[in-house]
């Protein structure tokens, strides 16, 4: 099977993505009411707490972070996929990303944008928030450049401006397709100023082209930085069960495979909702699926080195949490993780099972679920098994408003998402003219020769 | 502010190890506890509450782990195999170590917890923003947060109440963490007094809340670098040095029969409390 049809005339990708952009099938409205409902759960939810204080969380006091660190670390990892389509892959000419990289890149920005409220409404005074900000102020008084929440907030800063001007940079030639077609009105409007007063001329493309390779470039060892300083928040404290060498890379395995399990459940909805089946095709859910599948056998790996090099280091403590966390009062979400993380996605070494939607659809949701779990048995188990024994056995669960508000987080991301889904194309026109022009080519080359000139103009 | 002015003032604050510190000149503020003579009768913190405004949560915060108490005493067993009484019932007085190297201060985001020139580790309320990591990363887990707005909202000191406040220290709204600090407004003053009159505090001129309670002297806090002192003694006899990660008594073969100990000292975080370990019968 081919990844997408050489028959595609180009008027056809323009009409279909820009179908896209004003009626999608009524699910999009289900959707979209039901992520404002769960949106509007989690903004009350942070009201109360906001005015009450944060006990409402029920974290106590050896047990200082709980479901917002674990669910922050689960934002910030999902948003790492996104780049690896849209970076990573450019650099490789993997084209079989051009019809997906847009709805990748936006997920990036949005789950950025989510972590970043969990980092502030965890915070205990809000309100002073900008303290961890390095401003000129009368009091000298800077932030702690040594504690790696600064490094953090710095860290997910710069990638979430550059995420956004990656998205917006590839997204130009596309706006000003649709600032073409689009009817008047405000719409028409946002896009004639968003185009850049784009033409489409050989010095915009070969312009374009630079810029765009230019920010992926700088992109990739931002994608890599990211998690590894988050993870260095961990790494670097001195707990046990946290203070483990190889928690950066694992992080970022971690990242890329939550990153593209949320990419496979969005794939299947986009291309439900907007009616891609052209272009977000099957054999092109089956790469991410395969991808998928490696990228969780190398964190399944990397779990295995992690419990490995805590065993046999010898260090009662860690060691201590490792038994604490099989066999303590975490152990069915312990398990879960384990299940959900490492043997669900076997089912994708059956050919099978890697075209069958459903099948996928519910592996990619458990191993969402999986990733999550992983980053609640790293935060928590650590504060009810550290080194000292006034804590242990000390459990502690999240209370109604702490759910509340990682449930509304769900529906603040996919709010964001399914509304830039409609307002801007969500499958990159250009590029898949590119893709068909290509795969075109390529039938012509095994009938008759090709002239040189038309493939040079091309590139 | 320049960035000379910011590396300058950050390698003042910041060190690697407590030798490489500025010398404790004229104090360092430290304690032992004597475990032995400790009866677990809690004096000590319900002195700590009267002294240092510390809210009483009421039962219902207390269950869900909330509970204040800057200073707590822990119970353990110590023989485990024997019956109630005989059962080896030990008390340990758990309040922050004041540690040289802290692992608090390393990881607060806006360096509200910092090391004074005495040695103390203290806490600014007005600049912490409350992300918690200090207790993430504390290893003896004796940092509270205030989880609610006690003063105000949570009305624990009603207004006929507000003459029991201790009028020196400051009371804590929420969303601020807070800890022990060595009673650092009676150390302000006795430090004061004895400044203007040229100098240094004297021994048994200052002493904190816990140790002024305690009925059965457990608790001497003192000048670790006042020779004079009963701290500065009981450390150099028990062979306890500040600076050292493990104490060379400890290197000898088959250990030292002297009791003084500091609790998970190996992590290096340099603790300024030493316990002296409670003898028991099993063990002589």
């Amino acid at each position: 099977m081919k990844d997408i049809r050489e028959d595609i005339a180009w008027a056809k990708i323009n009409q279909d993505v820009m179908k896209s952009l004003e009626n999608p099938r009524p699910m999009y409205w289900v959707i979209l009411f039901f992520a404002a409902l769960v949106l509007a759960v989690g903004i009350g939810c942070e009201v109360y707490q906001y005015r009450t204080g944060m006990g409402v969380a029920n974290l106590d006091n050896p047990h200082v972070w709980g479901l917002y660190i674990g669910t922050f670390i689960f934002w910030i990892g999902m948003s790492h996929s996104g780049t690896l389509l849209s970076a990573i892959l450019h650099l490789m000419h993997a084209d079989w990303r051009k019809p997906i990289y847009r709805f990748a890149e936006a997920m990036t920005t949005f789950s950025l944008m989510t972590a970043g409220l969990f980092v502030l409404m965890h915070l205990g005074r809000l309100w002073q928030f900008y303290y961890a900000v390095p401003y000129p102020n009368e009091r000298w008084a800077w932030p702690n450049f040594q504690s790696p929440l600064i490094w953090d907030a710095m860290a997910m800063f710069t990638y979430l401006s550059s995420s956004v001007l990656f998205l917006f940079i590839g997204m130009i030639p596309d706006i000003a397709i649709a600032r073409d077609n689009m009817h008047s009105g405000w719409r028409k409007k946002l896009y004639t100023l968003l185009a850049l007063g784009w033409e489409g001329t050989d010095r915009q493309w070969r312009n374009f082209r630079m810029t765009y390779l230019t920010v992926a470039c700088f992109l990739i060892p931002l994608a890599v930085s990211v998690h590894s300083i988050v993870a260095s928040d961990f790494a670097v404290s001195q707990q046990p069960g946290w203070h483990v060498t190889s928690f950066p890379p694992y992080f970022v395995a971690g990242a890329l495979y939550s990153g593209c399990a949320a990419i496979i459940t969005l794939f299947i909805i986009l291309r439900y909702v907007f009616k891609f089946e052209d272009y977000m095709t099957l054999p092109i859910l089956k790469k991410v699926v395969r991808l998928t599948f490696a990228i969780a056998m190398v964190w399944t790996y990397l779990n295995c080195v992690e419990f490995a090099s805590v065993w046999y280091s010898h260090d009662a403590a860690s060691k201590g949490v490792l038994i604490q966390k099989m066999t303590g009062a975490y152990a069915p979400f312990w398990w879960a993780m384990i299940f959900c993380g490492s043997i669900v996605p076997l089912i994708f070494a059956v050919k099978r099972f890697q075209t069958n939607i459903p099948v996928i659809f519910a592996t990619s949701l458990l191993m969402n679920l999986g990733m999550w779990l992983e980053r609640w048995m790293i935060v928590s188990p650590t504060f009810s098994h550290g080194y000292y024994p006034w804590t242990w056995d000390h459990d502690q669960w999240p209370s109604m408003i702490q759910w509340g508000i990682v449930f509304g987080s769900f529906g603040w991301f996919t709010l964001l998402f399914m509304v830039f889904c409609k307002m801007f194309p969500s499958v990159s026109m250009y590029e898949v003219k590119e893709m068909v022009y290509h795969r075109s080519l390529h039938l012509k080359q095994n009938g008759t020769p090709v002239e040189q000139t038309v493939e040079q103009g091309v590139h | 502010m320049s960035v000379t002015n910011l590396l300058d003032n950050w390698a003042e604050v910041r060190h690697f190890h407590p030798i490489d510190d500025k010398p404790h000149d004229p104090y360092k503020w430290a304690m032992s506890i004597d475990l032995d003579a400790c009866i677990g009768c809690n004096a000590c913190a319900v002195a700590c509450y009267a002294e240092n405004n510390l809210p009483v949560v009421g039962r219902e915060k207390f269950q869900h782990g909330q509970v204040m108490h800057w200073m707590r005493i822990e119970r353990y067993w110590n023989e485990d195999d024997r019956e109630f009484p005989d059962q080896g019932a030990e008390f340990l007085p758990m309040m922050c170590q004041q540690c040289e190297a802290a692992p608090c201060e390393t990881v607060c985001p806006v360096g509200a917890t910092n090391h004074t020139q005495d040695g103390l580790n203290s806490q600014i309320y007005n600049r912490c923003i409350g992300s918690r990591y200090c207790s993430a990363n504390c290893p003896y887990k004796v940092r509270y947060f205030n989880w609610y707005d006690y003063p105000t909202t949570d009305n624990v000191w009603p207004a006929e109440m507000n003459y029991q406040l201790n009028p020196d220290v400051t009371v804590r709204g929420k969303g601020v963490m807070e800890k022990c600090t060595f009673c650092v407004q009676r150390l302000r003053a006795a430090e004061v007094t004895a400044k203007g009159e040229g100098r240094i505090v004297r021994e048994g001129e200052v002493q904190t809340a816990c140790q002024q309670s305690c009925p059965t002297n457990a608790i001497s806090f003192g000048n670790l670098v006042d020779p004079e002192s009963r701290v500065y003694k009981q450390w150099k006899a028990q062979q306890v040095d500040l600076a050292k990660d493990e104490q060379e008594k400890d290197k000898q073969e088959g250990g030292s029969d002297l009791r003084g100990y500091r609790i998970l000292e190996d992590l290096r975080t340099y603790p300024s409390v030493m316990y002296l370990e409670r003898v028991r019968e099993s063990a002589v």
